[in-house]
């Protein structure tokens, strides 16, 4: 591409939320005719400079250029006046009203006092034409075609408004394979008629297909702009992770634990081509006693997805999943429970932690509902529970009646994982039971968690951290676009070889 | 000291005491109980009985508030349960029995129950607001109370109907009687299972509690359950004390004196951790506020402004950040006493 003048021009966009930094000094430029995607991971910070460029957030530092013109934008209101169209993942549009309402909603053609129906048809068709999307009514209501369709009218509206800059949220995330083809046609077709537009995606070989450029963001900072072509997907999971691969390989790998299968045995936990529409697709998991299953892959990837699935807190609507020999069907948190499969979940907060209640209620939770609320755990048993897993997990401070969210995060987490230990489970998932603790209480729960194995728990292990995954784990399943791509025996698996899957180029 | 200060009972206790040596300054016998014919009477023992019913409804409305919900149904319920028994007494051919009665009673508690299933059906398996969910049968109950009496106030005479709410046991009145073993019941029922716990953590955080293996839907129906069994006992306590039903009129803003007491009682409106004991105070607070407008003559025309401003004052009293700002006013610099456990 040659230096002409960007459309847009970020510089220097910081915006900081009480706390924490969520952009830090960013840059980012879209070209006209050029499809640009923003990388990074989950928290990296693309939502907020999405934000930041539509008006919903005001930056705190930097500036914002559009076609020549610096603006500061007080609301999303004014970033559309800038000629800056946004789709969201989720459709906001009237699904009650008809396509061409849609389309023209709020500027609808005027005759006589009352809406010119037959301009406003009109000009509804044009542009439906002009995307390849002739073959749609204009009359029929949106709320009777699919989000793919809706999605393509919510661009058809933008194209309407003579956009310059077209931003597209997680475009393809519920739609399906044709359906994203028939997206990214337009998409071409916006491009080529000299749009600029904004891709974001977690799916990375969308990403390879539709992008000329990109730029990569890494914990609120900017790593860098790239051309597409030129960065290989190593260099760029590399980027957006954070690691330089060379150091990566060079990890310590003496204290790789690899046990082997036990093909003999039945499998706990069998699982075949389970999946979930708009979820994950594709989990093939067979689990062994005392075996860690750790899952690889990006943040997004379906990991957090398939650990719902195997907990029955999501349920799986593809697929087949057997658990010591018999066939089942987890219909809720609760019927898993019995089947012995315990979950914590990534998100201590939201759903994991029972805030105002102390730590010893918190910890006999799971165990006083599996008992039902009848026979309630007799007080002296549960001060002898509580007391013995402040001892053994060193949970501080070593006071039972605490209320739990006064604790730190470490040590909540220790006491939602006791949570669980306490009922015993043959199978226990633990969804980044390791993020955001100090390095004392993580070493300290990796230890537990090869303990607990050695001792006949099966454990699913989840975490960002690879080398930690690759450390604990016997097997490693890895995800990428919510798939299941590989499940590889870790006998001498390095972290190169699970980013070149993640990389895959070949799928 | 402090530890006390802090205790959230502290200030709902204060408000009831203070409110009753102001009534003894008023009327010099107003504290003394005396004996009568083997009955209790007195002024105490009136706050006690006239407050039966909203005790009980308030105490059906902690659990379904500290399971993040709310019941504005349970006026509508009182007055359906006491349409249902005195209908049913003044239809049957033996108005003046005992069976009857019985019979009545049974009745007016299933339809109570029932109700109750109902309002937990909407808010637990439909997955309605409850505000929403019970404010369904706040309006259709009246309603449907006008149809069982076929829009007439009926009255009864039936001795044993009539001793529920003004018959006595031991020199005390039925009501306090009833009242008085609904709140244990209540209290042993919650702390003696793991039903409080679990009701608590479902009102603190569902999703959580949903991933802990709780059966939620199960917890979100009992309270609404046991909601409707106490207002048609109250109900029926009402109608008794008349001798009539009155499908207009029974029960009308019983709800709002019951969502008041809770939360006077220390109770939180967003769920989570409730005290029964604070519930049972807050109810007769209002009741005894009741009584005051009397006792000191107040006219008829600010007796409710009289009750709201008592109510402010109490909610103020409880409120932290409110006292932290009185506080301030007093005394600019305060460590705050607020310990946070640090690692």
């Amino acid at each position: 591409m040659n230096e002409i003048v960007p459309v847009v021009d970020l510089r220097g966009i910081s915006i900081e939320f009480p706390g924490v930094k969520a952009l830090d000094g960013v840059d980012l430029r879209l070209f006209q005719g050029e499809v640009h995607a923003l990388m990074g991971e989950n928290g990296a910070g693309k939502s907020t400079l999405i934000k930041a460029l539509t008006g919903v957030y005001a930056i705190d530092s930097g500036t914002i250029t559009v076609l020549g013109e610096q603006h500061r934008f007080a609301g999303p209101a004014e970033a559309q006046d800038a000629r800056i169209s946004t789709v969201y993942q989720e459709v906001n549009l009237c699904p009650n009203l008809s396509i061409e309402e849609n389309i023209l909603l709020g500027r609808e053609p005027h005759r006589r006092g009352g809406i010119h129906w037959k301009e406003v048809r009109r000009r509804a068709r044009a542009v439906l034409e002009q995307l390849n999307l002739g073959h749609l009514d204009p009359g029929s209501v949106l709320s009777s075609h699919s989000i793919a369709i809706q999605q393509l009218v919510a661009i058809a509206r933008s194209v309407q408004v003579d956009a310059k800059v077209l931003i597209l949220d997680e475009p393809t995330s519920s739609l399906d394979t044709e359906e994203v083809q028939q997206l990214f046609a337009v998409i071409r077709s916006l491009r080529d008629n000299g749009v600029a537009i904004l891709f974001v995606s977690h799916f990375l070989e969308q990403v390879y297909e539709i992008s000329d450029r990109m730029t990569v963001l890494r914990n609120g900072r900017l790593v860098g702009e790239f051309m597409t072509r030129e960065l290989p997907r190593m260099s760029l999971i590399s980027k957006m992770m954070g690691k330089e691969l060379d150091a990566l390989t060079e990890l310590d790998r003496s204290d790789v634990r690899a046990r082997p299968d036990r093909t003999d045995a039945v499998p706990l936990l069998l699982a075949e081509k389970l999946g979930r529409k708009g979820s994950v697709g594709n989990v093939d998991i067979a689990l062994y006693e005392g075996q860690i299953l750790g899952l690889a892959g990006l943040l997004g990837s379906g990991r957090t997805e398939t650990a719902r699935l195997l907990f029955g807190a999501d349920r799986a609507d593809q697929g087949q999943l057997t658990i010591r020999g018999t066939a089942q069907t987890l219909r809720s948190p609760r019927s898993a429970i019995d089947h012995g499969i315990a979950f914590s979940s990534e998100n201590r907060k939201e759903e994991g932690l029972i805030g105002d209640l102390s730590v010893r209620d918190n910890l006999v939770l799971a165990m006083q509902a599996s008992q039902g609320w009848l026979r309630r755990i007799p007080a002296p048993q549960q001060d002898q529970l509580t007391e013995k897993f402040i001892a053994a997990l060193d949970i501080r401070p070593a006071n039972k009646d605490a209320l739990i969210r006064n604790l730190s995060g470490g040590n909540q987490q220790k006491v939602l994982l006791a949570r669980w230990l306490i009922t015993n489970p043959k199978l226990l998932i633990l969804d980044e039971p390791t993020r955001g603790i100090d390095i004392g209480a993580k070493t300290q729960i990796q230890k537990l968690i090869s303990t607990l194995a050695a001792d006949g728990m099966s454990i699913i292990f989840i975490s960002a951290e690879l080398e930690e995954v690759l450390r604990l784990s016997d097997h490693i399943a890895v995800l990428k676009d919510r798939r299941m791509v590989a499940d590889l025996p870790n006998d001498g698996v390095t972290m190169e070889d699970v980013m070149t899957i993640i990389a895959g180029s070949a799928a | 000291m402090n530890a006390l200060l802090k205790h959230r009972l502290t200030w709902p206790v204060l408000a009831l005491v203070l409110l009753l040596l102001l009534n003894q300054v008023f009327r010099a016998d107003f504290l003394s109980v005396r004996l009568q014919d083997g009955h209790l009477y007195g002024s105490l023992i009136d706050i006690l009985r006239n407050g039966a019913p909203t005790i009980l409804i308030a105490l059906g409305m902690t659990l379904v508030i500290a399971s993040r919900g709310i019941d504005l149904s349970v006026g509508a319920v009182a007055a359906i349960a006491g349409a249902v028994s005195c209908t049913y007494i003044y239809t049957s051919p033996d108005p003046s029995s005992l069976q009857t009665a019985a019979v009545a009673v049974a009745l007016a508690v299933v339809a109570g129950l029932v109700l109750g299933l109902w309002n937990g059906f909407l808010v637990s398996v439909v997955g309605i607001q409850p505000i929403i969910a019970t404010l369904v049968l706040m309006t259709a109950g009246r309603g449907l109370a006008q149809l069982v009496t076929d829009g007439q106030i009926i009255s009864v005479s039936n001795d044993s109907y009539q001793s529920i709410g003004a018959g006595f046991v031991l020199g005390l009145p039925i009501s306090i009687l009833i009242a008085a073993a609904a709140f244990l019941a209540a209290g042993l029922l919650t702390r003696r299972t793991a039903l409080g716990t679990l009701i608590e953590a479902v009102g603190i955080n569902p999703v959580a509690s949903r991933l802990a293996g709780l059966n939620a839907r199960t917890i979100t129906m009992a309270v609404y359950v046991f909601s409707g069994l106490c207002a048609a006992v109250a109900g029926l306590m009402i109608s008794s004390n008349v001798t009539a039903a009155d499908a207009n009129n029974a029960g009308l803003y019983i709800e709002m004196d019951a969502i008041l007491a809770v939360v006077i009682g220390g109770t939180s409106l967003a769920g989570g951790r409730y005290s029964l004991v604070g519930t049972l105070i807050g109810a007769l607070i209002i009741q005894t506020l009741t009584t005051t407008v009397y006792t000191l003559g107040i006219p008829p025309e600010v007796t409710l402004v009289f009750k709201a401003l008592v109510v402010i004052i109490v909610c103020l009293l409880q409120s932290s950040r409110a006292r932290t700002l009185l506080k301030q006013r007093r005394r600019p610099v305060t460590a705050t006493s607020d310990v946070k456990v640090a690692i």
